[in-house]
């Protein structure tokens, strides 16, 4: 398929910009097949906008005379207008937005096209590999091992080829297992605590259905990464009549007679539409400016927000707390655990690990768990906050979690050496992007669609030096301690970064951001400076010794 | 000390309201100033002070098998659950400390006993730092237009107004005096700010007397000489700051407000803020929520709506913002009043002219702030703050809704203020110890029938002794900004829980921006001072100053060495504990941390009454009254 097909009118002059906190300005508007180009005829040319179309959520059009405007609202929050004269214009432009905007096929996505103007230093796409990861764990612990019994993507569709697993558990053992679990998510190794060598594991739900079916290899399979007398507990992401109603369709949870050694705790989190209307109510209640306190607050409770951030981070803190705090090991799933049991598992790293609050240990945790660990971006972030379409699969997920971190940073604002910009970013690309990072729903469909070969990676960018120093949060002092959030409604905020983000200027705020950075680095030179006045003065000291022996 | 009658008991419990953790158990002592908790069961001495006049309430519950449960309310939102074994002993801690906190004759004030051991100069120095003459001379009065008169000298105008006071040059004393009898208690407008950029002024007065179609002369003069004095703009705004309805009522008890057919050229505007019964009542509502125990989301988002009290805090700063705007973009000055224009009438002024002018975002600024439109101007302070035993329908949390909406403007405009928000918790802590004199009586004339200036001492000394740890490290400095404007949207405000949760830690961020920034400052001093003795040591300076820093680059800001508080919490939520030692386990921890967090506390934000304490517990003892201990 051709884009110049899609594209009736590539330009039109005298089109009238608005957006938040400029003034409007009057220009020339282009379409290409992946973006929205505006340019004003400013000598500067400073008036630009590229809009990625996949960033496009949805647009409305309406007509004064001949007069059309064009009210394009994106998955970035931000909703821009165009006023274009001309009626014919108008339609068309709307028709091919609306088009380019929404493309079945993935390979016609802007990623596909990019060719970057940056020099790659590390590729991305191979610098967070499994085996890499096994290495690091192989040093601490001998009791787990990869296995490559998903390479051609068999046994479980939505894993990666490679995942850690008992080593006492052999391959035909896992392939049973496989059998036993929704879409054959078998138990894998999420996470191995250092510090008293508990373990976090994640997989979907077992196939028990009404009649209790059990499976001896499944229960060898958990019980096996429990030594003699150690306590484990599982922890289900549904409420316990969910989980039982999951039994009609052929789901359930495992009985706890058959992993005697384990202790199940139903934590609810919701999921899929209740979680997009969430997000929905959430930002129609930031972009109407007409409420007044009451409403404000009402609606703020009504999205019910607030509440899922809540719910999530108790979620994650509690596994984490299992671990730390009463020696056990965990393993988390809910109905196919690929989001909130994915939610949990990397919330808990976060709590427990201080490499996860490191940018790379950040990205690795966020390519482990949620890209390899086959969360579906694809199908979860195909439309956000303005989506009209409603569809099952679309929900927040990432966002929640990536949300629940913010309220940690917001907290230990000085043991995240990324900073809310980071988060931020992460947000948009996984939304609409240049990058092919977070295009497919598990690596099984990215070796398909070859996005290693024919697309850039986020993290061939974002790990450029001159990237990541917009990301690093001055106040980062690394420390090894676990962190427990409060999560007490009073100290859980509305993350403004996000949902604020074009309502209200953040002028003053990035001024506070700024003065913190410089009180920060000042503090740093004058500390370079006052070490090299030392060694000039030993120095000098020693050498006048040296004269004073002779 | 005839109020105390059980000075010291033992084996108290004092329960944490927000986790299921084993109570603290120790000793209870009641001072002359304070009540005393030392926590025996920490492994290092924990000690929890309350000042008696920062008790709101005490309540004795209802028996339970651990003991008698005593339940305490402060003024500054503390909140103590104690459990006392002995019914006896609670009874009598209950009935000395019903008496303590409300002290019936303003003798019995702390300030009146309070030696902080500083020489007699010292205490007058202190009280003369702040002068209210210096501050309209900055405004440039007197001028052309408005002059400092003493026509109040004898209070003979207004007894609540302070001797002098600013009005227009062209109001006659005849004028003065008309007028002041055509305000409710006799309070004149008169001069609050005067923005110098365009001679717009803010001006205040109290509720014109009337009624349905009473008109003064002498009233409507004084109205047009403040509209003269401004000859920039050919109207005047009045602005009523109550709801019309409130305003309507009162016309038919003879008061009310301006008819805009009476007066030439004003624009009489309603603005509705709540009367004082409303943001008692409000304030009440927010903090059941923030006691609640474990509440969901949605318990504590509907009940911080219900409470009303984000969008009281609104009302008062959309009208601040109101008369910022009128007299900066419209060149028009305001006169503002509500009944008796000591309430919202103070709120709304004093946040207007720090929204106009820098220098009221500096500490002394802010002080003068407080000394001209609260203090100054008859704010009841002794009333609206219950320090002595008294109308409880006088209560109300007006000076708190000040301060809140001073911090909501540092939440928005982060570098905009020389003070942090430790600051104004200080201040308001201290309106309401009555440790200082400024805060004590209603108005000037009572506070100089107290002799609060010669008995006592004066806040403000004490403040500036501890700017160290008071002020603001992203403070721009007084010429980065001018006029702030702020937004007032409703998302724009947000909970203060560093305010009304203040004492619940578990709540806090568990590392604080704030102080990792401050110890980074005191450690750029002893840096600047390291480097220049190291300069001087050396001869002289052969090569480059290391600005590239191409070696040891990892040296960090090794500033915030304050240890993270940091527990877990109850995350298991209503369901019955599975974790089943989870809450023994976090104990041992738990204790060390609250030791942590009490330390903390005690080398931050609280030592001033500490040692003020110790120093009253040591000078008893001096004097021979070791009744208690």
């Amino acid at each position: 398929m051709e884009f110049a097909e899609l594209i009736k009118t590539p330009r039109a002059d005298n089109v009238v910009l608005h957006r938040p906190f400029e003034p409007a300005v009057e220009g020339t508007l282009c379409l290409t097949g992946h973006h929205l180009i505006f340019s004003s005829r400013r000598q500067d040319n400073a008036e630009e906008l590229w809009l990625l179309h996949s960033n496009i959520d949805s647009i409305e059009k309406r007509f004064v005379g001949s007069l059309g405007t064009i009210v394009i609202k994106c998955k970035d929050l931000r909703i821009i207008q165009l006023d274009i004269p001309g009626m014919e214009e108008c339609l068309n432009i709307a028709s091919s937005i609306e088009a380019l905007s929404t493309l079945d096929s993935v390979t016609l996505m802007y990623p596909f096209f990019y060719r970057p103007m940056f020099e790659i230093v590390e590729d991305g796409w191979s610098a967070f590999l499994p085996e890499k990861e096994f290495e690091f764990l192989n040093a601490l612990t001998d009791e787990w091992r990869l296995t490559y019994i998903n390479k051609d993507f068999s046994i479980c569709p939505s894993y990666p080829p490679v995942v850690t697993v008992p080593k006492s558990i052999d391959d035909e053992t896992l392939q049973k297992v496989a059998v036993f679990r929704h879409g054959g998510r078998f138990p894998v190794l999420s996470y191995y605590h250092k510090k008293n060598g508990m373990v976090m594991m994640r997989t979907s739900q077992p196939l028990t259905g009404t009649n209790g079916k059990r499976c001896k290899d499944d229960e060898k399979l958990i019980n096996s990464t429990l030594g003699p007398g150690r306590r484990g507990y599982i922890i289900d992401t549904r409420s316990l009549s969910a989980a039982q109603q999951a039994r009609a369709k052929g789901g359930g949870f495992g009985v706890e007679v058959y992993y005697p050694q384990w202790r199940r705790i139903h934590k609810s989190v919701e999921r899929f539409n209740i979680l997009q209307e969430s997000l929905i109510k959430l930002v129609e209640a930031c972009n109407d400016q007409s409420h007044n306190m009451d409403r404000w607050l009402s609606k703020l409770e009504a999205s019910n927000w607030l509440t899922h951030v809540k719910e999530i981070l108790t979620a994650g803190c509690l596994a984490a707390q299992c671990i730390d705090r009463e020696d056990a090991s965990v393993l988390v799933h809910g109905t196919e655990g690929t989001d909130s049991t994915l939610q949990i598992t990397s919330l808990a790293q976060i709590i427990l690990d201080p490499d996860c609050r490191t940018i790379r240990g950040f990205e690795s945790l966020i390519v482990r768990e949620w890209l390899q660990a086959g969360h579906p971006f694809q199908q979860r972030c195909a439309q956000s906050a303005y989506s009209n379409s409603k569809q099952k699969w679309e929900a927040p997920v990432f966002l929640l979690f990536l949300d629940c971190v913010w309220q940690m940073l917001h907290q230990f604002p000085c043991s995240f050496e990324f900073n809310e910009h980071f988060l931020v970013t992460l947000f948009e690309h996984a939304y609409a992007s240049q990058f092919g990072t977070f295009l497919g729903n598990n690596e099984n469909e990215r070796s398909k669609l070859k996005l290693p070969q024919k697309t850039m990676s986020l993290w061939s960018w974002v790990n450029q030096p001159e990237e990541l120093k917009n990301f690093k949060n001055p106040l980062f002092e690394a420390n090894s301690l676990v962190i427990w959030p409060s999560v007490a409604p009073q100290s859980l905020q509305l993350w403004e970064g996000v949902f604020l983000r074009w309502n209200r200027p953040s002028k003053f705020l990035d001024e506070a951001q700024e003065e913190m950075r410089k009180i920060i680095s000042d503090n740093r030179v004058l500390q370079e400076k006052v070490n090299y006045l030392r060694r000039k003065v030993a120095h000098m000291e020693t050498n006048d010794e040296m004269q004073e022996d002779l | 000390m005839e109020h105390i009658t059980t000075p010291k008991v033992e084996n108290v419990k004092l329960l944490d309201r927000y986790t299921n953790r084993k109570a603290a158990s120790g000793t209870l002592y009641l001072t002359a100033t304070h009540l005393i908790y030392v926590d025996a069961s920490a492994e290092v001495r924990k000690e929890t002070w309350i000042l008696h006049h920062h008790i709101a309430t005490v309540e004795k519950l209802p028996l339970t098998t651990a003991g008698c449960p005593l339940l305490i309310h402060c003024k500054n939102f503390h909140v103590a659950h104690f459990v006392i074994g002995q019914e006896r002993d609670c009874h009598e801690v209950y009935t000395s400390l019903l008496k303590l906190s409300q002290p019936v004759k303003p003798e019995e004030l702390y300030a009146f006993s309070y030696n902080p051991k500083m020489s007699k100069d010292n205490r007058e120095i202190g009280w003369k730092l702040i002068d209210l003459k210096v501050d309209y001379q900055r405004m440039g009065i007197p001028n052309d237009y408005w002059e400092i008169t003493d026509l109040n000298k004898d209070y003979e105008v207004c007894n609540t107004y302070p001797p002098e006071i600013v009005v227009p040059r062209a109001a006659s004393k005849a004028t003065v005096i008309g007028s002041s009898r055509f305000r409710s208690r006799g309070r004149i407008p008169v001069l609050s700010y005067l923005y110098k950029e365009n001679n717009a002024a803010i001006c205040r007065c109290s509720q014109p007397l009337s009624g349905f179609s009473a008109r003064c002369l002498e009233d409507e003069q004084m109205l047009q000489a403040i509209r003269e004095a401004n000859p920039g703009s050919p109207f005047m705004y009045v602005v009523d700051t109550r709801p019309k309805l409130n305003a309507m009522a009162n016309r038919a008890a003879g008061k009310g407000y301006e008819n805009e057919d009476n007066y030439d050229n004003i624009r009489f505007k309603f603005i509705g803020i709540e009367n004082i019964h409303v943001m008692r009542s409000s304030l009440q509502k927010l903090l059941e929520v923030c006691e609640t125990k474990s509440p969901s989301m949605s318990d504590f988002l509907t009940g911080l709506e219900n409470s009303g009290w984000l969008r009281h805090i609104k009302a008062v700063m959309d009208a601040s913002v109101f008369l910022a705007k009128a007299v900066k973009d419209e060149k028009a000055s305001v006169l503002v009043h509500c009944s008796d224009g000591w309430d919202r009438t103070a709120q709304v002024c004093s946040l207007a002219s720090l929204l106009l002018d820098p220098f009221y975002r500096a500490f002394k600024g802010f002080m003068v702030l407080i000394e001209k439109e609260w203090i100054a101007m008859g704010h009841k302070f002794s009333h609206r703050c219950g320090h002595l035993d008294g109308d409880p329908k006088e209560v109300s949390p007006v000076f708190t809704q000040f301060i809140e909406c001073v911090w909501q403007l540092m939440q928005q405009f982060p570098c905009t203020f020389e003070f942090n928000e430790h600051f104004l918790l200080e201040i308001h802590d201290h309106v309401y110890s009555c440790q200082f004199g400024n805060f004590l009586g209603t108005c000037h004339k009572e506070r100089e029938d107290l002799k609060i200036f010669e008995k006592t001492h004066s806040l403000w000394p004490f403040l500036l002794q501890k700017k160290q740890e008071l002020r603001n490290p992203l403070y721009r400095g007084f010429t980065a900004y001018k006029e702030l404007q702020p937004n007032t949207l409703p998302f724009s405000f947000q909970f203060w829980c560093g305010m009304y949760n203040r004492f619940d830690k578990g709540m806090h961020p568990k590392q604080c921006v704030l102080d990792h920034l401050l110890s980074c400052m005191n450690q750029k001093i002893k840096l600047e001072d390291n480097a220049s003795e190291l300069e001087n040591k050396l001869p002289f300076l052969d090569g480059p100053l290391p600005n590239e820093a191409c070696f040891l680059s990892k040296v960090g800001c090794a500033a915030s060495k304050t240890p993270m508080l940091n527990t877990p919490q109850d995350y298991e939520g209503e369901a019955p504990p599975v974790l089943t030692n989870g809450i023994s386990v976090g104990d041992i921890n738990v204790t060390s941390d609250v030791d942590q967090r009490n330390k903390e506390n005690l080398a931050n934000h609280r030592d001033l009454h500490l040692n003020d304490s110790v120093d009253v517990l040591n000078s008893e003892a001096k004097d021979g009254k070791p009744q208690h201990h």
